[in-house]
């Protein structure tokens, strides 16, 4: 070792830190999310709403591999990015309310969420439709000689459709600066992906596209954060695109109004992968490190419960959108 | 002023754009080393590189998607589509992205994008490659409509598209881009949402846009030489819908004939209809009449072909029928 390496124990506290936020942030996620079903079931929040209950390490580790500029864009179950890319709780929850408060002023509700700000640009509602965006945010910001990197998340179901391919042909061939993240869940609503997809690793499809890929485990925030690491590097600095297969689960049904299982999958299968909680997991890990104990894991949880609650109460008491703004934003001047 | 085909008179307009602004590009299957299929882009990769004229695959859907994110990231994109009829394939990023992403996401992301293309029928090219896609399009709020018919207008408006901050549609012409016309130099702009009387008359109003402005234009010379005097009026947008300019005409002529491209049912003519009984009514003295294309799906046998389309004769006719002359 030369004087100049640094060992372990150098850099053990900002891993912890990092370790710690991820645990914080999943856990909000969890929060938000358990809070949001609640509200669903009591009427405050309609149409279609789609929860992010065992998906949590995809989005906390993507994420904390991106610098605050980056792109971030997602199908419509998109909660957990929105909140973990910056958007406060009370937003999110007013625009699931569809309050005037909310980020997207009460006109997008679950499914669009905005902040472009912060560079998250959206719940897209239509099954891989934003895919191409994605490679389109990207080819803006190489045209546009930044470093910007763009993160496309979306389900595996999208991945039989064709604007799918189109995108990672073109940015392939472009050399766009994206990074393709499937978060396979194995089930497209209620139909299991084997069932209708020819290769199931959607890993694979890369060598079609001539694309870098890997396979990550879902369930794990920090092998996320690691492997989207890797491709934002391959991204910023050498402009090049990357698929990702991060298979994970969700605990709960495809939307609100979809059961958790019966027809499609076990309830022993959901059981199983819930031993799997990617929380629990990163929680024990800290535990067994000495790094948290079950009290402090305890009063994380009770600011979040309370951060959660307030979101809920800042939703329920904003107003309405003003009946004037059913014909604002039609059109940009 | 200079001459200048439509097909050049939109050429110009890009150029003149792309000198305009770093952040105008253009895109599409063979716009680049092909000079575009049309060659509306002549010249364009040459003056600009392929950085800024993209060459893409044939994947409609795709790069209409990638253009759209790419005026979500602060670019103008201009998206050529060899014609309207393969942009089905990309509806749903017009449609579903473009279109609505201002509404949804409370006025934070504005999609400032072009779509252009030849729309409608040329000659003898069957079904799939013979539609105009005007009132499908115009159907949808958040998106502009253009359907320029003389070279002056076709720079114009595209020059206005592309300085517009919405996705605007350009409905172009294979048979349009061979069309001779004046064409000023330099700073020529068009607004969209203005029609424009192309033809003064006192008899009857010819509402046309695109190509059935000829086909109009033709059928006021026919109807002249019978002594009846037919105003020309071209909508040149069909959203916004100059409907002042409609509403004023009528108010002179007390007469109309709706003249597109289009099937008849719930095509553009019927929501022109819609507006003059609604807001014209005490002045028409007859029922508005509407020539369309034919409702089947075009042939390719030149007599039927030339029986499913509007012409002339047929806008002739329909003129002598709201004055009570047949």
């Amino acid at each position: 070792m030369t004087a100049t390496a640094r060992s372990p124990k150098d850099t053990a506290a900002p891993q912890t830190d990092l370790h710690l936020k991820m645990l914080r942030q999943m856990l909000l996620i969890r929060r938000f999310e358990e809070k949001a079903a609640e509200a669903y079931a009591l009427g405050k929040i309609g149409g279609f709403c789609h929860l992010y209950i065992g998906q949590e390490a995809v989005a906390v580790g993507a994420l904390a591999a991106l610098k605050d500029d980056d792109y971030v864009i997602c199908s419509y179950r998109e909660h957990g990015q929105a909140l973990i890319k910056g958007i406060p709780p009370n937003a999110v929850m007013a625009e699931l309310f569809g309050k005037a408060t909310g980020c997207s002023k009460g006109k997008g509700g679950s499914m669009h969420l905005f902040d472009a700000k912060k560079g998250f640009m959206g719940g897209h509602g239509i099954v891989g439709g934003h895919i191409p965006l994605a490679a389109g945010l990207a080819f803006a910001s190489k045209y546009n000689s930044t470093d910007r990197v763009t993160v496309c998340f979306f389900g595996e179901a999208a991945v039989n459709i064709g604007a799918f391919h189109e995108t990672l042909n073109m940015a392939s061939v472009w050399k766009l600066p994206v990074i393709f993240l499937c978060e396979n869940n194995r089930y497209g609503m209620g139909t299991a992906f084997e069932r209708v997809a020819a290769v199931t690793d959607v890993v694979e499809h890369a060598c079609s596209y001539d694309m870098a890929a890997e396979l990550v485990d879902g369930m794990n925030a920090l092998t996320v954060y690691d492997a989207v690491r890797r491709a934002v590097e391959r991204a910023r600095k050498n402009s090049h695109p990357t698929l990702l297969e991060v298979r994970t689960y969700r605990f709960m049904g495809h939307s609100m109004s979809d059961p958790l299982h019966g027809v499609y999958r076990t309830k022993d299968e959901v059981e199983e992968q819930k031993a799997r909680d990617p929380i629990t997991h990163l929680a024990q890990r800290l535990k067994d490190e000495g790094v948290i104990d079950q009290a402090a894991l305890d009063a994380m949880d009770a600011e979040i419960h309370a951060e959660i609650e307030a979101a809920v109460k800042f939703a329920d008491e904003s107003p309405d959108p003003d009946p004037d703004e059913l014909y604002n934003d039609v059109l940009a001047d | 002023m200079p001459t200048l085909t439509y097909r050049d008179a939109l050429n110009q307009a890009l150029r003149e754009e792309m000198q305009r602004d770093t952040n105008v590009l253009l895109m599409g299957e063979e716009v680049g080393v092909y000079q575009g299929a049309y060659k509306v882009s002549r010249g364009l990769l040459e003056e600009f590189g392929p950085k800024r004229v993209v060459d893409t695959p044939i994947a409609e859907l795709g790069f209409a998607g990638i253009g759209v994110g790419a005026a979500m990231g602060g670019l103008r994109p201009v998206v050529e589509f060899m014609t309207w009829n393969f942009a089905l394939l990309a509806l749903d990023q017009i449609v579903n992205s473009a279109a609505k992403m201002l509404y949804m996401s409370g006025g934070q992301i504005p999609v400032p994008i072009v779509f252009r293309g030849p729309s409608g029928a040329a000659l003898q090219l069957g079904s799939q490659h013979s539609q105009a896609w005007e009132s499908w399009l115009a159907h949808i709020p958040g998106l502009k409509v253009v359907a320029p018919a003389t070279p002056a207008d076709a720079k114009g408006l595209l020059k206005s598209a592309i300085r517009d901050n919405n996705p605007v549609i350009v409905l172009e012409g294979e048979m349009l881009y061979n069309l001779k016309g004046d064409v000023p130099d330099g700073e020529h702009i068009v607004p969209i949402g203005k029609a424009e009387i192309k033809r003064e008359g006192s008899h009857v109003t010819l509402v046309c846009h695109s190509k059935t402005l000829p086909v109009a234009q033709k059928a006021a010379d026919q109807l002249a030489e019978q002594n009846i005097s037919a105003e020309v009026l071209d909508l040149r947008s069909l959203r916004p819908l100059d409907e002042a300019a409609i509403l004023e005409s009528v108010k002179k002529t007390n007469r109309a004939v709706v003249i597109e491209e289009g099937w008849p049912h719930v095509g553009v003519g019927a929501q022109v209809v819609d507006l003059i009984q609604r807001d014209a009514f005490d002045d028409l003295d007859a029922p508005v009449l509407r020539v369309t294309q034919a409702d089947v799906p075009m042939p390719y046998n030149k007599f039927l072909e030339r029986a499913a389309k509007p012409s002339p004769e047929k806008v002739v006719a329909a003129a002598r029928r709201v004055l009570y002359l047949e």
